[in-house]
C-alpha cells in the first residue's frame, strides 16, 4: 500500500534540492555583490606611509625635517572608560567632548576604529602612553608634520598639503589617494616624486571585529615602504635669513647664485609667510588667509614674477652688439638725434663703458638701431625683421624667453620678441620696424623676465659668456645623485673679450657710476649694474644685478624691490649687503642694514584687486 | 548479541554507511576549517587542538562510533520492545529539564552530566519516531480513521509542547517532519495539503496586503464556478460554500498578521521579516543572513579552496561551526561543493526510501520514513536559512554541524534503521 508516495516524496525532496541549487547557481555565479563584499569584509589594507625626505642646506645644516604625530582612535565596541573623569583629564578634552565624539564613533561603527583626537604631540602622546593599556579600544596611528629650522625658504622650498581632488583625477602613476599629502609648491613639489618615498601596504586578514587575525595569502601582495630620500640644496640658509630680513616690509625678490656652480645660494620671494603656519592642523585657516591676500605671499616670485629688466638689459645689448661685430668698446654715440631721455653725465667721450657706468639711453638706443640695420638690405621694415632675427637669436642663448630649467616648480618662460613675436602683435610682415621697437634698447617695452633670469644673466657675465643652469639641489639622497643637466656649463655664444669692457663699465657704476654710496662695499670689488622697471600702475621697480668679487667671482645676484624706484636707490644696497654678508661672513655697514631692513616700500605697492584687510600674524612684511 | 560481526558486515547497507562517513568527515574538514587560524594552525597532536571546536568534534564522532558499536551490538527487537520505555524515559527528561537543567548558549534545554551536556529535546525525536512506528506496526491500526490519527497526533504532541513549553521553538518545528512518516503510511493526502496550503497562505499574508489577497481569491473562486458542471452552477448552497471558504481564508490571512504581531516573541518576528526583505537591519538582525550570503557568495564556481576562505575563517557569520557549517563549504568549495553535498543528500535520501520500502516490518519501514523526513526537514530548514529562503531557526545540518548532540542524536537515528534494515529477513522469520 502507498508505495507510490515514496516517488512522491522523493519528487518534493527533489525540487527543493533544485530550487537550492538554484539559488547557489544565482548567488554564487550571477551575483557579484557579494564576492566584492567579501574582500571588504575580510581583509584590511593598511597603508603605511614613510617619512618624506628631509631638507638640507649647502653646509648640512637642517632646514626641513619630520615631526611625529598622534592621532588616537576609538573602537567604541572595545572600548571600556571606567572612570570618564580621569581619562578626560588625561587625553585633555573636557568631557562634552568625549560624549559627542563618543556619540558619533558609535554612530558610524561600534567595531570599526573612528578618529577620537588628532595630531597629539610627542610630549602629549609620552604622558598618554603608559595610560593606553588601562584603555582597551583605544589605539594610536602615527603621522607626520613638516617641520621647519627656519621660516626664511618657505616660498623657494614650497609646502606639503593635501592633494587637491583635481590633481587627485588628473595623477599619471595612479598613486595618490584622497587625503595624501603632496607637495604643492617649489622644491617640495618639484622633488615630489623623490622626497615622498614610496608607500607600503600591507594587507592583513581581520574577522568581524576588526580584530586583526594574520598576513593575507602570507604577505605575498604586501609592499613594504621605502622612506623618501633627502634634499641637500644649494642654499646657504643663513644667507638666506639675511637677504630675507633686508626684503622685509617690500615686495620683491632675491636671487643670488655661485657663478662657478649654478648653484643657488639664495632664492627669496617677499612678503613670506611663517611655513609652519601651513604644516599642521590649521591649515585651511591659514591657507585661505594667505591665499586671499593680496600682496600673494605664497607665490614664488624669483622664477615665477614678470617684469621689465630695464637698464640691466643695456648689458645684454652691450655684449650682443660686440659680438654681432655692429659696436665695440670704442664706439661713440651722443645724445643727439635719440627719443630717449638721460640722466646728467659727462658725454665728452661717450664710448660702450662711459655708456653702462651712466646708464646712457640714448647710447643704447643708437647702437640697437645699428644691431637693426647694419649690413642688413632691403626697406627698413625687411631690414629691421633681418636685424632683429639675428639679434634675438643670441639673446636667447642667456636664457631669455625660455625656461633655464631650474627646480622648483612654476618657473615661467618670460618673453624675448621675436620677429615672429612682433609680426603677430603687429599682424603681418613687414609691418614693423625700429621705430616700433626701441624701447626695447634699454630694456623696456615687450622684454620680459624673472628675477632668476637676471641673476643668471649676472652669472653669466661674472663667468665671462657662460653659466650652469641654476638649481637649488646639489644632491639627492645619500649617494647625491644629480641631474647632468645641472653639471654642464652652457655657453652664450658671446666671446669672452668682449666682457672686460662691460665689466669694467659695472665696476665704475658701483664706485662712482649710477649706483649711490650705500651700495659701496669699500674693500669688495662689486660689479653691477642698476635698472628701473617702469610699471604703468604705480612707481617704477628698483632692479640690481652685480657680481663679485671682480676677479674669480663667488656670487652673482640679482635683486628686484617693486615699487620702490630708480634701481641704485633700493635695490644696489640690498644686494651690496648680502654680497658683504656672504664674502666676509658679516656686514661692517651697520647704518646701511639698518636703513634698508626698516625701509618701507609697501606704501606704494598697487594692487591688481581690491584690497582685502588681511591680520598681520600670518605675514611677514 | 549473538550474530558476529562478519554477519553484520555481510547485511550493512554500506551505501548508507558511506555516505554518512562522507558527510561527517566533511563536516569535520569545514569545522576545522571555521576554526582554522592561518597563524598558528593546530595540528592533531597539541593539547590545545582538543579545546578547539575541530577537536572536540573529533571526540564527539569518536564516541559515535562507540555508539554504533551499541545499537549494533544490541538485539534488533530490543527498539520495537522497548519504544515506549525509551519515549516514557525521553518525555520525563523533557519534562525534568526546566527544573535539573542548565542553560547553554541562552537555551535551557540541557543536562549536564559530568562534563557532556546532551540536550534531550535532540533525542525526543528518535523515541517519538520509534513509538510513532510501533503505534503503526499494529495491523489493527489505519491512519484513515480519525481515532487513530488522533492517537498518532497524541504521540507527537506531547513532546511538542514540552520542547515548546522550553522556549525551542525551532526543535518542536522538526516534529512537524513526521507528516512525511505518516503520509507513507496512509495518512489521507488532505492532511500534507492542509499543511502545504497552510504554508502557503501563511507566506502570501505576510507578503500580500489582505485585498490583494481577497482579489486573488475571487478570481479563483470566478475560475472555479466556471470549471463547475452547471447543475452545481446553479444551485445557490455552491455560493454559499464559495462566500464561506473565502471568508474562512480571509480570517485566516487575517489572523496570520495578528499571530505574528502578538503571539509571536520579538526575535521570531525579526527573523521572519529578515526573511521576506534581505536588507532589513543588514548590521543587526540580518546580519546573520547577509554574513552567510556574502560567504557563500564569494565561494565562486569552484571556491576558495580548503582552509582558504576569509568570511567564515573569522567569526564573520555566527554559529560558524554549527547552524552555519553549510557556508564554510559554500566559500572554500564554491558552486560545485554544495551542489554536490545537496545531490549527496538526494541520493542519502533516496537510498534511505528504497531501503524503508524493502522492510517487511511495518515497524521498520515507518522508523525509516521517519528517520526520511527528520533528515529531510533538517536539510530543507538549515540551508534554507543559510541562504535566506528560510527563517534562521537553530536547526543543525545532519552530520555536518559542529555539536556532541546533534551529532549523536543523527548517529543513532540513522543506525537504529540501520540496524532495523540488516535483520530485515530475520523479521520475515519471527
Amino acid at each position: 500500500m502507498f508505495e507510490g508516495r515514496r516517488l512522491i516524496l522523493f519528487l518534493v525532496f527533489v525540487s527543493i534540492g533544485l530550487v537550492f541549487i538554484g539559488k547557489l547557481f544565482y548567488l554564487q555565479l550571477l551575483d557579484d555583490t557579494y564576492e566584492k563584499a567579501a574582500d571588504n569584509n575580510a581583509i584590511r589594507k593598511i597603508i603605511q606611509v614613510p617619512f618624506r625626505g628631509e631638507v638640507y642646506d649647502r653646509k648640512g645644516k637642517l632646514i626641513v625635517y619630520n615631526t611625529p604625530v598622534y592621532d588616537v582612535y576609538i573602537t567604541p565596541r572595545k572600548a571600556v572608560v571606567q572612570d570618564t573623569n580621569r581619562f578626560c583629564k588625561l587625553f585633555g578634552v573636557t568631557r562634552g567632548y568625549f560624549d559627542t565624539i563618543t556619540k558619533q564613533a558609535r554612530a558610524y561603527s561600534r567595531v570599526k576604529p573612528s578618529l577620537f583626537l588628532k595630531h597629539l604631540s610627542k610630549e602629549d602622546f609620552a604622558r598618554i602612553q603608559d595610560a593606553m593599556v588601562d584603555y582597551p579600544g583605544f589605539s594610536i596611528t602615527t603621522t607626520a608634520f613638516r617641520t621647519y629650522q627656519s621660516i626664511a625658504f618657505s616660498n623657494a622650498l614650497g609646502y606639503v598639503a593635501e592633494i587637491n581632488p583635481n590633481s587627485l583625477k588628473d595623477q599619471r602613476d595612479d598613486y595618490y589617494r584622497q587625503g595624501d599629502y603632496v607637495g604643492i609648491s617649489g622644491i617640495e613639489s618639484y622633488y615630489e616624486d623623490v622626497l615622498r618615498g614610496q608607500r607600503g601596504v600591507k594587507y592583513r586578514m581581520v574577522n568581524s571585529n576588526g580584530v586583526e587575525k594574520g598576513d593575507y595569502k602570507k604577505g605575498k601582495l604586501d609592499v613594504n615602504p621605502v622612506a623618501g630620500k633627502n634634499l641637500y640644496t644649494s642654499i646657504d640658509i643663513r644667507l638666506q635669513e639675511y637677504a630675507d630680513s633686508l626684503m622685509m616690509h617690500k615686495v620683491g625678490s632675491v636671487v643670488a647664485i655661485e657663478p662657478s656652480t649654478g648653484e643657488i645660494l639664495t632664492m627669496v620671494s617677499a612678503p613670506s609667510y611663517d611655513p609652519s603656519l601651513l604644516a599642521g592642523r590649521n591649515f585651511s585657516k591659514y591657507y585661505q588667509k594667505l591665499a586671499l591676500d593680496p600682496l600673494k605671499p605664497l607665490i614664488n616670485r624669483p622664477p615665477s614674477a614678470y617684469y621689465r629688466p630695464g637698464s640691466t638689459f643695456k648689458l645684454v645689448q652691450a655684449l650682443v652688439g660686440q659680438q654681432l661685430g655692429i659696436i665695440s668698446a670704442g664706439s661713440v654715440f651722443g645724445h643727439a638725434g635719440a627719443p630717449v631721455k638721460c640722466h646728467s653725465h659727462n658725454t665728452s667721450h661717450n664710448d660702450l663703458h662711459n655708456a653702462i657706468q651712466w646708464s646712457c639711453n640714448p647710447y643704447f638706443y643708437h647702437a640697437f638701431r645699428k644691431i637693426l640695420y647694419d649690413g642688413t638690405t632691403g626697406n627698413t621694415y625687411e631690414r629691421s625683421a633681418q636685424g632683429l632675427q639675428r639679434w634675438s637669436d643670441l639673446v636667447a642663448n642667456f636664457g631669455f624667453g625660455r625656461k633655464l630649467g631650474v627646480d622648483v616648480s612654476n618657473e615661467k618662460k618670460g618673453n624675448l620678441p621675436t620677429v615672429d613675436y612682433y609680426n603677430k602683435v603687429y599682424k603681418g610682415e613687414n609691418t614693423w620696424k625700429f621705430s616700433n621697437i626701441y624701447s626695447l634698447s634699454i630694456g623696456e617695452g615687450e622684454m620680459v623676465v624673472s628675477p632668476l633670469k637676471m641673476a643668471n644673466f649676472a652669472a653669466i657675465i661674472a663667468n665671462r659668456g657662460w653659466y650652469i643652469p641654476p638649481h637649488l639641489v646639489k644632491g639627492i639622497g645619500e649617494k647625491r645623485t644629480m641631474d647632468p643637466f645641472y653639471k654642464n656649463p652652457v655657453s652664450v655664444g658671446v666671446d669672452a673679450k668682449y666682457f672686460p669692457v662691460v665689466i669694467q663699465g659695472m665696476q665704475d657704476a658701483v664706485l662712482h657710476g649710477t649706483v649711490g654710496a650705500d651700495g659701496r662695499i669699500p674693500d669688495i670689488t662689486m660689479c653691477g649694474k642698476t635698472g628701473t622697471s617702469q610699471n604703468k600702475k604705480g612707481k617704477d621697480h628698483s632692479i640690481f644685478i652685480a657680481f663679485a668679487p671682480k676677479d674669480n667671482p663667488k656670487i652673482a645676484i640679482a635683486v628686484f624691490v617693486e615699487n620702490a624706484g630708480f634701481g641704485g636707490f633700493a635695490a644696489a644696497p640690498i644686494a651690496s649687503l648680502i654680497i658683504e654678508k656672504y664674502l666676509k661672513g658679516r656686514v661692517d655697514r651697520k647704518a646701511v642694514e639698518t636703513k634698508f631692513m626698516n625701509m618701507n616700500y609697501l606704501a606704494n605697492v598697487t594692487y591688481n584687486r581690491p584690497v582685502k584687510k588681511v591680520s598681520s600674524d600670518s605675514l611677514r612684511k | 548479541m549473538s550474530q558476529s560481526s562478519g554477519y553484520m558486515a555481510s547485511r550493512l547497507d554500506w551505501w548508507s554507511v558511506g555516505l554518512y562517513a562522507l558527510f561527517v568527515l566533511m563536516g569535520w574538514m569545514s569545522i576545522y576549517s571555521a576554526v582554522y587560524n592561518p597563524e598558528a594552525p593546530l595540528g592533531l597532536f597539541d593539547a590545545a587542538f582538543y579545546t578547539s571546536n575541530a577537536g572536540k568534534q573529533l571526540i564527539w564522532i569518536g564516541t559515535s562510533f562507540v555508539l554504533i558499536m551499541f545499537i549494533f551490538a544490541l538485539d534488533f527487537r530490543f527498539f520495537e520492545s522497548f519504544a515506549p520505555v525509551i519515549y516514557g524515559l525521553f518525555i520525563l527528561l523533557l519534562i525534568l529539564v526546566p527544573f535539573l537543567g542548565v542553560t547553554i548558549n541562552g537555551s535551557h534545554s540541557w543536562f549536564k552530566i559530568g562534563t557532556i551536556t546532551i540536550q534531550p529535546a535532540e533525542f525526543a525525536k528518535t523515541a517519538t519516531a520509534l513509538l510513532l512506528a510501533k503505534y503503526l506496526n499494529d495491523p489493527q491500526v489505519s491512519l484513515n480513521r480519525f481515532r487513530d490519527q488522533w492517537k498518532a497526533a497524541l504521540i507527537m504532541g506531547v513532546p511538542i509542547l514540552l520542547i515548546i513549553g522550553s522556549n525551542e521553538t525551532g526543535s518542536a518545528l522538526v516534529f512537524v517532519s513526521f507528516i512525511i512518516l505518516l503520509y507513507r503510511e496512509g495518512l489521507p493526502s488532505e492532511y500534507p495539503g492542509l499543511l502545504l496550503g497552510g504554508i502557503f497562505l501563511f507566506v502570501s499574508a505576510l507578503i500580500l496586503k489582505p485585498l490583494t489577497i481577497f482579489i486573488l481569491l475571487l478570481i479563483m473562486a470566478g475560475m472555479l464556478v466556471l470549471l463547475m458542471p452547471i447543475y452545481l452552477q446553479r444551485m445557490y448552497q455552491t455560493y454559499v460554500k464559495i462566500a464561506l471558504g473565502i471568508s474562512v481564508i480571509m480570517s485566516l490571512a487575517m489572523l496570520v498578521e495578528w499571530v505574528v504581531n502578538n503571539v509571536l516573541k520579538e526575535h521570531q518576528r525579526n527573523r521572519i521579516k529578515v526573511l521576506l526583505d534581505p536588507d532589513f537591519d543588514p548590521r543587526g538582525l540580518g546580519y546573520q543572513v547577509t554574513q552567510s550570503k556574502i560567504a557563500i557568495g564569494s565561494g565562486g564556481f569552484w571556491g576558495k579552496g580548503y582552509l582558504g576562505g576569509t568570511q567564515t575563517k573569522f567569526d564573520f557569520v555566527p554559529e560558524q561551526s554549527t547552524d552555519f557549517i553549510f557556508c564554510t563549504i559554500g566559500e572554500e568549495f564554491g558552486f560545485v561543493g554544495v551542489a554536490g553535498i545537496i545531490i549527496l543528500f538526494m541520493v542519502f535520501l533516496w537510498r534511505l526510501m528504497y531501503l524503508a520500502d524493502l522492510q517487511r516490518s511495518r515497524f521498520a519501514r515507518a522508523y525509516g520514513f521517519g528517520v526520511v523526513g527528520i533528515l529531510f526537514f533538517h536539510f530543507l530548514v538549515n540551508i534554507g536559512m543559510t541562504i535566506g529562503l528560510m527563517p534562521i531557526m537553530g536547526i543543525p545540518l545532519p552530520f555536518f554541524s559542529y555539536g556532541g548532540s546533534s551529532l549523536w542524536s543523527f548517529t543513532i537515528l540513522l543506525f537504529i534503521f540501520l540496524k532495523l534494515d540488516s535483520h530485515r529477513s530475520d523479521m520475515l522469520s519471527r
